[in-house]
C-alpha cells in the first residue's frame, strides 16, 4: 500500500481538478463514510426484512432489534401473504397481475419511443423540432391530471355533442388490462422518447450517411445500425421503465378492473385489514413487492448509472 | 461477469424464489369463524332473485381482509342460486378511488359507503331504491337510520352493517372485585374515575393514533357527549345550523375534558394519548394497570389472542352514560348500499342486501353487528355483537350516525381529527380548538 500511496502524493502537483476529486473520493476516510452511509441507509430494509420473518405476536410486542436477543423466526406470514384465499392475502395472484401489466407496460413505451426517436432525430420532415419540443413540453404534465379525463375516454368514448368519435371500450374484468398498459405507455412515452432521442443524435453522422450510400432504406438503418448502437440506452430506459411500472400504485388502481388486474402496490396497503389490525403482514408482504426490483437493481446497476447520467453530460 | 452469466443468475434466483415460494403450499383457513346457516343454504329461499347467466355485479367498500372474507361468505350461496358474479373490492382509499371512478365514468354497480355525507355528493349518479327495495328498507330498519340513506326526499341506500359507538370497555372480574358499579349517568362515571384513581389503579386508557387519520377516537368522544346533552343539539351542530364554536359545543369539548385532559385519569399520562394507536389503546386493561377504554363495538376484534370479551370474561362494553334523565341514545357507524347501475342484476342485489336473509346469514358468518329489525342477535358470533346488535334493533333507542361521517370531509375527515390532536397535546384550548374548526368549515 504505502509504495501505491506515495506516488499519488507526489502527482497531486500535476493533478487535474477531475483527478483530485477521484483522489479524494477513493480515499479510505471516504469509502469508510460511504460505507457508513450504506449501512444507516440499509437499517431500515433490514429491519423490515427480520420483522418479516417474526411471528406475529412477537412483531405486535417487541422491536425487530429484540430479534437477536431472542431469535425466532417463521416462514408463515409469507405463506399467509402469498397464498392465503382470504382477501387480506394471495400476493401471488396480484404478484403475476404485476409482472403482466409490467412486461407490455415497458415494452410497448420502449418500442414506440424507440421509432418515435429515431424519426426525430433522422428523418427530415417538416414541423419536426416543433413536434419534438411539443413532445418534451408534456412531461411538464402531471399524470395525475389526465387521470380522470383519460378513464372517461376509455369508459364514455369520445363524442363531440351528438356525433360519436370513439364509442366506449366496454372494457369488464381482466380485459380492462389493456387500458392499464396503454395509460402506462402514455406516461412513459414523452420522457423514453426525450432520453432516446439524445442517444440517437449524438450518433456520428457518417454512419448514417454511409449507410444512406449504401443503399438502406430508413427501416434498415433503424434496425441494423441504430438498434445495436442505442442498446445499452435501450437497456437503461427499459429499466427506468420497469420499476416506475413495477412500483406504480396510481395507474394500476384506476384504470384496472378490480380484483382481476389489481397490481401488487395497489393491494398491499389495504392488506391491514378494516381497522389496520393485520399490519403484521405488512414487512412480508413489502418484501414480496421489492424483491423484483431489488434483483433488478443488483444485476443491472452498470445500466443504472448510464441512464442516470443520460442527457446530463453532452459529448 | 458476462452477460449470458448474469442472466442465468437473474433465472437462477428467480427460479429459487418460486421454488421456496410453491414448497411451502396454501396455509390453513382460520378457525373462530362462522358459518352459513342451513336456511342460507338453500336455493328455493333465492327463487325470487330470479335467475341470471354469467352476469356480474361489481361492488366498492372499504372493508377489508376478514370482514370482508366473512361478508362474501354471507352472499356466497345468493351467487350461486341465481348464477350473479359478485366481483367484491375492498379499498383503504374508499374515498378517492369513488371520486375517480365516478368522474371517470366507471363506477362500481354498488358502493357500500361508510360516510352518509360522502354518498350525497354522488347523488346525480346514484339510482334510486325501487320500490321492493323501498319496502324491505322500511320493514327492516328504524326512521332514524332510513334518513341517512336518504338524499333530499328520495331514499337511495338501506344500510348494511351497524355498529354500536357509544361503548366504553372494561374488565367485569376487575370491577366486579373491587366492587365497582356499571355507571348509569355522566356523573356517576366521573365518581367512579375518582374512586379509581383514589384506588391506586389509572381510570382511563385513552389511544388517538391512527396513521393519517389520528385523532378520530377524540372526534367519538365529542360526538357522544354532544349526543347526550340533546339530539336536536347533535342534529343542529352536524348539520351546522349552529357554529361548531357554538357555546353549547365548546361546553361539551370541556367536559370531554374532565376526562381526556385530566392528568390523574389517563394511563401513561394525556401526553401519550395522541401517539398511543387506538388499536392497542384499550390493552392496558387486561393487565389492570388501566379501567375503562372508550371504543365502538367492533374494538372486540381487536384485542390480543386469548382475551375472552363477554360479559363473565375478561373484557367487555357498557353503554356509555347518559347526561339527562330518560335518554336512550346511541351514537352508530355502518355502511350504505348505494348503486350505479339499474340493471336487473345489480336490482336483485340490492333487494337481497337489504333482506332478513342476508343480514341473518352475515350476523352467522362471523363477528358483525347489523340495525335490521328482523334478526335474532342470538345468532351474533360473539358477545359483544350480540350486545350491540340488542341495541341497534331496539326501537325504544335514539341512534345518530357518527358526526364527523356526516360533516363535509374539510371538517369530519380532516380539522376536527387535527383539532382534537392539538387539544389533548394541551396545544390548544377547548375555545381555540372550536374556532378553528369552525373557520375550516367550507361555505
Amino acid at each position: 500500500m504505502s509504495v501505491k500511496t506515495e506516488p499519488e502524493a507526489v502527482s497531486t502537483i500535476g493533478e487535474s481538478r477531475g483527478e483530485r476529486i477521484r483522489r479524494l473520493l477513493s480515499s479510505r476516510l471516504a469509502s469508510a463514510f460511504a460505507v457508513g452511509i450504506a449501512l444507516i441507509w440499509t437499517i431500515p430494509t433490514a429491519g423490515l426484512f427480520i420483522s418479516s420473518l417474526r411471528p406475529e405476536d412477537d412483531i405486535r410486542a417487541t422491536g425487530w432489534w429484540t430479534f437477536f436477543g431472542d431469535p425466532s423466526f417463521t416462514l408463515e406470514t409469507y405463506n399467509y401473504v402469498l397464498y392465503s384465499t382470504s382477501q387480506g392475502g394471495g400476493l401471488i395472484r396480484n404478484l403475476i397481475n404485476t409482472v403482466v401489466i409490467t412486461i407490455p407496460g415497458v415494452i410497448i413505451p420502449v418500442t414506440f419511443a424507440a421509432l418515435a426517436a429515431y424519426a426525430l432525430s433522422w428523418i427530415q420532415f417538416k414541423g419536426r423540432n416543433l413536434l419534438y419540443i411539443g413532445i418534451f413540453t408534456l412531461q411538464v404534465v402531471p399524470l395525475q391530471m389526465a387521470l380522470i379525463p383519460l378513464l372517461s375516454f376509455f369508459s364514455k368514448g369520445l363524442a363531440i355533442g351528438p356525433l360519436t368519435l370513439m364509442p366506449a371500450w366496454q372494457l369488464t374484468g381482466v380485459q380492462t388490462i389493456v387500458q392499464v398498459w396503454i395509460a402506462h405507455s402514455i406516461f412513459g412515452l414523452p420522457l423514453a422518447i426525450y432520453l432516446l432521442h439524445n442517444f440517437m443524435r449524438e450518433l456520428p453522422t457518417d454512419v448514417m450517411e454511409a449507410a444512406r450510400i449504401d443503399g438502406a432504406s430508413h427501416s434498415q438503418i433503424f434496425r441494423k445500425v441504430v438498434l445495436p448502437l442505442v442498446t445499452p440506452a435501450l437497456a437503461s430506459i427499459g429499466i427506468f421503465q420497469f420499476l416506475w411500472v413495477w412500483n406504480d400504485f396510481l395507474v394500476g388502481r384506476t384504470f384496472g378492473g378490480g380484483e382481476a388486474t389489481r397490481p401488487l402496490t395497489a393491494v398491499l396497503g389495504d392488506m391491514a385489514g378494516t381497522w389496520g389490525f393485520g399490519w403484521t403482514r405488512l414487512p412480508a408482504a413489502a418484501f414480496v413487492a421489492i424483491i423484483v426490483p431489488l434483483l433488478v437493481f443488483l444485476l443491472l446497476q452498470r445500466y443504472f448509472v448510464r441512464g442516470l447520467l443520460a442527457g446530463s453530460v453532452k459529448g | 461477469m458476462s452477460k449470458t452469466r448474469r442472466l442465468m443468475c437473474l433465472a437462477a434466483a428467480t427460479s429459487a424464489l418460486a421454488l421456496a415460494a410453491a414448497a411451502c403450499g396454501a396455509p390453513e383457513e382460520e378457525e373462530s369463524r362462522g358459518e352459513v346457516p342451513a336456511e342460507a343454504e338453500d336455493c328455493a329461499n333465492y327463487e325470487q332473485y330470479g335467475s341470471f347467466d354469467g352476469e356480474t355485479v361489481s361492488i366498492l367498500g372499504s372493508i377489508r381482509d376478514a370482514e370482508a372474507d366473512e361478508m362474501v361468505e354471507a352472499w356466497s350461496f345468493f351467487e350461486e342460486c341465481t348464477g350473479i358474479t359478485i366481483d367484491y373490492e375492498g379499498s383503504g382509499e374508499f374515498e378517492s378511488d369513488m371520486k375517480v371512478r365516478v368522474d371517470g365514468g366507471n363506477a362500481p354497480d354498488i358502493a357500500l359507503f361508510p360516510q352518509p355525507g360522502l354518498m350525497e355528493n354522488f347523488a346525480d349518479d346514484l339510482v334510486p331504491a325501487s320500490d321492493e327495495v323501498n319496502s324491505l328498507a322500511t320493514e327492516g330498519w328504524s326512521e332514524d337510520w332510513l334518513q341517512y340513506g336518504t338524499i333530499d326526499d328520495t331514499f337511495y341506500a338501506p344500510p348494511n352493517s351497524g355498529n354500536a359507538k357509544s361503548f366504553i370497555w372494561y374488565s367485569p372480574s376487575f370491577f366486579a372485585d373491587a366492587g365497582y358499579e356499571v355507571p348509569a349517568t355522566w356523573d356517576e362515571l366521573i365518581s367512579l374515575s375518582d374512586q379509581i384513581a383514589a384506588d391506586g389503579v389509572m381510570p382511563w386508557c385513552v389511544g388517538f393514533e391512527s396513521g393519517g387519520a389520528t385523532g378520530w377516537p377524540g372526534t367519538d368522544w365529542i360526538e357522544d357527549i354532544v349526543l347526550r346533552e340533546g339530539t336536536d343539539l347533535y342534529d343542529q351542530w352536524v348539520n351546522h345550523e349552529i357554529p361548531f364554536n357554538d357555546p353549547q359545543i365548546v361546553a361539551a369539548i370541556e367536559k370531554a375534558g374532565e376526562v381526556l385532559l385530566n392528568e390523574d385519569y389517563i394511563y401513561g399520562g394525556t401526553d401519550t394519548i395522541s401517539s398511543t394507536p387506538f388499536q392497542e389503546g384499550g390493552y392496558a386493561i387486561l393487565d389492570g394497570e388501566c379501567a375503562m377504554h372508550r371504543q365502538a363495538s367492533f374494538y372486540g376484534a381487536m384485542w390480543p389472542g386469548g382475551t375472552t370479551v363477554a360479559e363473565d370474561g375478561d373484557v367487555f362494553a357498557f353503554r356509555f352514560p347518559e347526561s339527562n334523565e330518560g335518554d336512550n341514545t346511541m351514537l352508530v357507524g355502518g355502511e350504505f348500499v348505494a348503486a350505479f347501475n339499474d340493471s336487473e342484476a345489480v336490482e336483485a342485489t340490492r333487494q337481497f342486501l337489504a333482506s332478513e336473509l342476508y343480514h341473518n346469514t352475515r350476523l352467522q358468518t362471523g363477528p358483525w353487528s347489523t340495525a335490521h329489525q328482523g334478526v335474532d342477535p342470538a345468532n351474533a358470533t360473539t358477545p359483544i355483537n350480540e350486545f350491540a346488535t340488542e341495541i341497534l334493533t331496539d326501537p325504544a333507542v335514539t341512534v345518530r350516525f357518527d358526526g364527523s361521517d356526516l360533516m363535509p370531509g374539510e371538517v369530519g375527515a380532516s380539522s376536527f381529527w387535527t383539532g382534537m390532536v392539538q387539544w389533548v397535546d394541551g396545544e390548544k384550548t377547548s375555545e381555540q380548538v372550536a374556532d378553528d374548526i369552525e373557520n375550516s368549515w367550507p361555505n
